[in-house]
């Protein structure tokens, strides 16, 4: 594990080059976002099946929708800040609510861009994403799960939102773990009883990081990756509930509406348990780099696991 | 369908109901016959409250019975007060103002690059021009030369607190239009022969989208409803419904319904 360093958007932009070649019906959307979204080869390559929008994302929205009504498969790519924002109405209506062909990229998702600011943070697009009848919502962790959902995005024909971190991430799904990216799947990646880590994105190294640490405390911690926010594993969350007794939930987002509340919305219907939500908490980040940040608000292997190793001795003594 | 429903935006229905009939009776290659065609035309209602005279002409078109105009409103039905995939017919939902022109934008790129001859069709109101999203798809219509996009503006010159030039002045369209790129034209929105002379002879230029100012009335055909904005969403009392029904009556006396039955337009 943690082989190589590659970054989730170039994977994405050469697993769609990949499929595009091979289906002339698939497109690409920019909104002068072809550098951020690393899509320069893909214009120089299928440049009849790449359209530029100029910095207007409420169009590229709208003319991705127009496509996808003309049989196309619309990928629309840009920050995600502003494609969960700007145009979110048009993602709700052209997109969702017409059940369109078009995956919404949302590049440098959280707070990939670090130093630019919460005009440049998406720490709100999951929690508004998620309540879109019809859209599907993805967040991989690296670059392997990277390539293998925009594969499945490809061919879906459904509407969906997808983000992406924009730096360099250690691998978590090395080739020879064969893993399986099926939507409403949560992939189990690491087995434990004493407490579960749920994660999802870029905290999904964090939380796998934790549970090292807590095994060598003699705590064996389940971790989950919930790629697939939605569709959401309600059944691996239960089983987890059940099973651990208690939930950490991990993720680059607000804890407000986001992986922690899903998770929350599952378990406390069912089978409630002590529960954590790290995340970034109801204030406008601080300046700082993506990593200078995840370690401000918690999103770091050592908090993790004190915080994993808290609930867990609290959950126990119940 | 408003008077039954008690809800509709009556108003903008009128005003836009001739550009339909022109549209789908005449000028469009889009009916329930050739709707899995690639090559067919395309409409986009843009300013979707304007929903009960869309559903009649879809209905008269052939796209669902007649009868089932009596599901508008109607709770579970397939009506709803803005357009939605449920109605055969209908391209894309819409509703909130200011989506429908990018859509055709991406409709019409899609068929100048798979060289089909469709043209599309996008219907917006004037007081719709406020939205900025608009002028961002005027523009990528123009950059991508998409001659075979007709827009339309229903210039009732009204929108829902009052004349839009009061409200928030988007003119003059034509001009603005035609500066960012456009092959412009302006004609009677009520003027079948109008209409549907413009849109048969377009691209107006090839190269260039083509925009059609159509100059129309707010609540068209019934006197106490044409230019009062209060029309835009009020709902006839029993009274005001069977005068309107009587005035209507008698403009189809005059042969003008039979004539769009007929599917021929240009009675008037
Ligand atoms: C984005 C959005 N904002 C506000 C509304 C509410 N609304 C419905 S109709 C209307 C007035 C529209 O005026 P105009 O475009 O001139 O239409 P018409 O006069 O043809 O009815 C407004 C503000 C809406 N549907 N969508
Ligand atoms: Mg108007």
């Amino acid at each position: 594990m943690n082989a190589g360093k590659a970054s989730c958007r170039h994977a994405f932009s050469a697993a769609l080059l990949e499929a595009a070649r091979k289906d002339p019906s698939i497109y690409a959307v920019c909104s002068d976002s072809k550098g951020s979204t690393a899509l320069g080869d893909f214009e120089a390559a299928l440049p009849r099946q790449y359209v530029e929008a100029g910095i207007a994302e409420q169009d590229a929205v709208g003319i991705a929708a127009g496509l996808a009504r003309c049989d196309k498969t619309a990928f629309v790519c840009g920050p995600a800040s502003f494609y969960s924002a700007r145009s979110l109405e048009q993602v709700k209506v052209d997109v969702a609510y017409a059940a369109s062909d078009v995956k919404v990229i949302g590049i440098s998702g959280g707070v990939s861009y670090g130093y630019l600011g919460s005009t440049h943070h998406a720490l709100h697009d999951l929690a508004v994403m998620r309540t879109f009848p019809g859209l599907e919502v993805f967040l991989p962790c690296d670059a392997a799960s990277t390539a293998a959902i925009t594969a499945y995005l490809a061919g879906s024909g459904k509407p969906a939102y997808m983000r992406l971190g924009r730096g360099p991430v250690p691998e978590v799904y090395a080739p020879e773990l064969k893993a399986e990216f099926a939507p409403g799947r949560a992939n189990l990646l690491r087995e434990g009883r004493d407490c579960a880590i749920v994660a999802a994105g870029e905290a999904v190294q964090p939380a796998l990081a934790a549970a090292a640490i807590l095994a060598v405390r003699g705590i064996q911690a389940r971790v989950l990756d919930c790629w697939s926010i939605k569709p959401f594993d309600v059944a691996a969350i239960e089983a987890a509930a059940e099973e651990t007794g208690c939930i950490v939930t991990v993720e680059e987002h607000s804890v407000h509406g986001g992986l922690g509340s899903a998770v929350a919305e599952a378990v406390a219907q069912s089978r409630p348990v002590p529960m954590r939500i790290i995340g970034f908490p109801d204030e406008w980040a601080p300046a700082g780099s993506s990593e200078e940040l995840f370690a401000y608000y918690g999103l770091t292997a050592e908090r993790i696991a004190a915080a994993a190793e808290e609930l867990a001795a609290r959950a126990k003594g119940r | 369908m408003i008077h039954a429903a008690r809800m509709g935006h009556m108003g903008g229905s009128l005003s836009s109901v001739d550009i339909l009939v022109s549209l789908y009776f005449h000028s469009m290659r889009c009916g329930p016959a050739n709707w899995g065609d690639p090559a067919r035309d395309h409409f986009i209602m843009s300013k979707g409250h304007s929903v009960e005279g869309f559903y009649a002409v879809l209905a008269r078109a052939g796209f669902f019975p007649e009868s089932a105009l009596a599901d508008y409103g109607k709770f579970g039905g397939m009506l709803y007060g803005h357009p939605t995939l449920k109605v055969p017919g209908v391209e894309i939902p819409s509703g909130s103002l200011g989506h429908g022109l990018a859509v055709g934008v991406g409709m019409a790129l899609a068929a100048k690059r798979d060289g089909l001859p469709s043209r599309v069709f996008v219907l917006m109101g004037d007081g719709e021009q406020a939205e900025g999203s608009v002028w961002e798809a005027a523009r990528a219509a123009a950059h991508y030369g998409l001659d075979n996009l007709v827009a339309i503006v229903d210039a009732n010159g009204l929108q829902i607190s009052g004349p839009v030039a009061k409200v928030m002045n988007s003119g003059p369209l034509a001009a603005k239009y035609a500066s960012f790129g456009w092959a412009v034209r302006e004609a009677d929105g009520h003027d079948h022969a109008a209409l549907t002379a413009a849109f048969d002879s377009a691209p107006w230029k090839p190269g260039a989208p083509n925009f059609l100012l159509a100059h129309t009335k707010k609540g068209r055909g019934v006197s106490f409803m044409e230019n009062d904005a209060s029309w835009h969403h009020r709902t006839p009392t029993d009274d005001e419904y069977g005068r309107a029904l009587a005035e209507l009556g008698a403009r189809q006396g005059s042969g003008a319904a039979e004539a769009w039955a007929a599917g021929e337009g240009g009675a008037r």
